[in-house]
């Protein structure tokens, strides 16, 4: 399977995915400048962590104007699987292609640890391959994590079941001591209503490699290899 | 030319850390009298336009698509010569 990872200016995970995606997983794996116009026939397509422009208006704003959105918003459209990781998922709610938003962590500050959620949604090609509910260790690092949404928004995540990460604690409860960031329900990751499309602010690809201690991360990589090679 | 002050303020029902925490400050130094505090954003948009040119409908559309995010925010606006 190919995988395509944009960059854009302020992209800073871009490297780590590349790592995982070709050097653990095997994978074929091409990068795609920001710039660029058509996309290298991507069977999945990463939108890295980073801090596209800087973060400049609001977290993924600016992002969304950049010209190679249009192709990724076509694939996403047509079913292509997308994924974005962090500052990926902040582009994805700004263009639209997820809803909600993610505004700046209750405490105001940067956090970046390891962090334990919960993968309640097994339906998805992205955790197809996990246990219901399985507590996975993957960290977080960022500023802007706390996931809004509006009552009627809410409701529809949870009718069409598009809630797919949970923060929680190592036991696996959801509770607010768990949540990092004030997200509405710890959510942590969410995928659009056609599961196609997943957003999450962990990051899978810094605890993939054995060498990081824990690789909790590959669930993510192996279920996207086997959806995709099936 | 016209500049146009635009506010993008966070809805009322979105929890507003940064102006908790200020409001919090402002106890500290003994102004109790503050119930809340609201932290937005301002821009300044200078637009090559004619004294009596209605560009209202380019300011709203500039805001729609970049400068607010409808899920979370609102804005409003003053336009005046410059």
């Amino acid at each position: 399977m190919k995988y395509n990872i944009i960059i854009f200016p302020g992209s800073n995970c871009d490297y780590d995915a590349y790592f995982v995606t070709k050097n653990l997983m095997g994978d074929k794996v091409e990068y795609v400048w920001h710039k660029d116009t058509t996309l290298k026939t991507p069977d999945c397509i990463i939108i890295p962590g980073g801090f596209s422009y800087g973060d400049y208006l609001r977290a993924g704003a600016i992002a969304k104007f950049s010209p190679i959105m249009k192709e990724v918003i076509s694939f996403a459209q047509k079913g292509g699987l997308v994924i974005g990781i962090c500052n990926g998922f902040q582009v994805l709610t700004e263009t639209k292609l997820l809803p909600g938003a993610l505004l700046q962590n209750r405490s105001l500050l940067f956090i970046c640890k390891h962090q334990y959620v919960k993968v309640v949604n097994i339906s998805t090609p992205f955790t197809h391959i996990i246990e219901q509910d399985r507590v996975l260790d993957i960290p977080i690092a960022h500023n802007d994590g706390n996931y809004f949404i509006d009552e009627d928004g809410l409701k529809s995540l949870q009718d069409n079941e598009q809630i797919v990460f949970q923060y929680c604690d190592k036991e696996g409860v959801l509770n607010d001591s768990a949540n990092p960031n004030g997200s509405l329900l710890n959510i942590a990751g969410i995928v659009n209503k056609k599961g196609n499309v997943l957003g999450m602010m962990p990051h899978p690809e810094r605890t993939s490699d054995p060498v990081c201690g824990v690789t909790d991360g590959q669930q993510i990589f192996l279920s996207i290899k086997r959806f995709i090679e099936k | 030319m016209q500049k146009a002050t635009i506010y993008v303020t966070l809805k009322p029902e979105v929890l507003d850390p940064q102006g908790k925490v200020i409001m919090n400050a402002l106890h500290t130094l003994g102004y109790n009298n503050v119930t809340e505090v609201r932290a937005s954003k301002m821009f300044e948009v200078t637009v090559k336009a004619e004294k009596d040119a209605d560009i209202a409908k380019e300011i709203d559309e500039i805001c729609d698509k970049v400068l607010a995010n409808p899920n979370i925010e609102t804005y409003h606006y003053d336009i005046h010569d410059e």
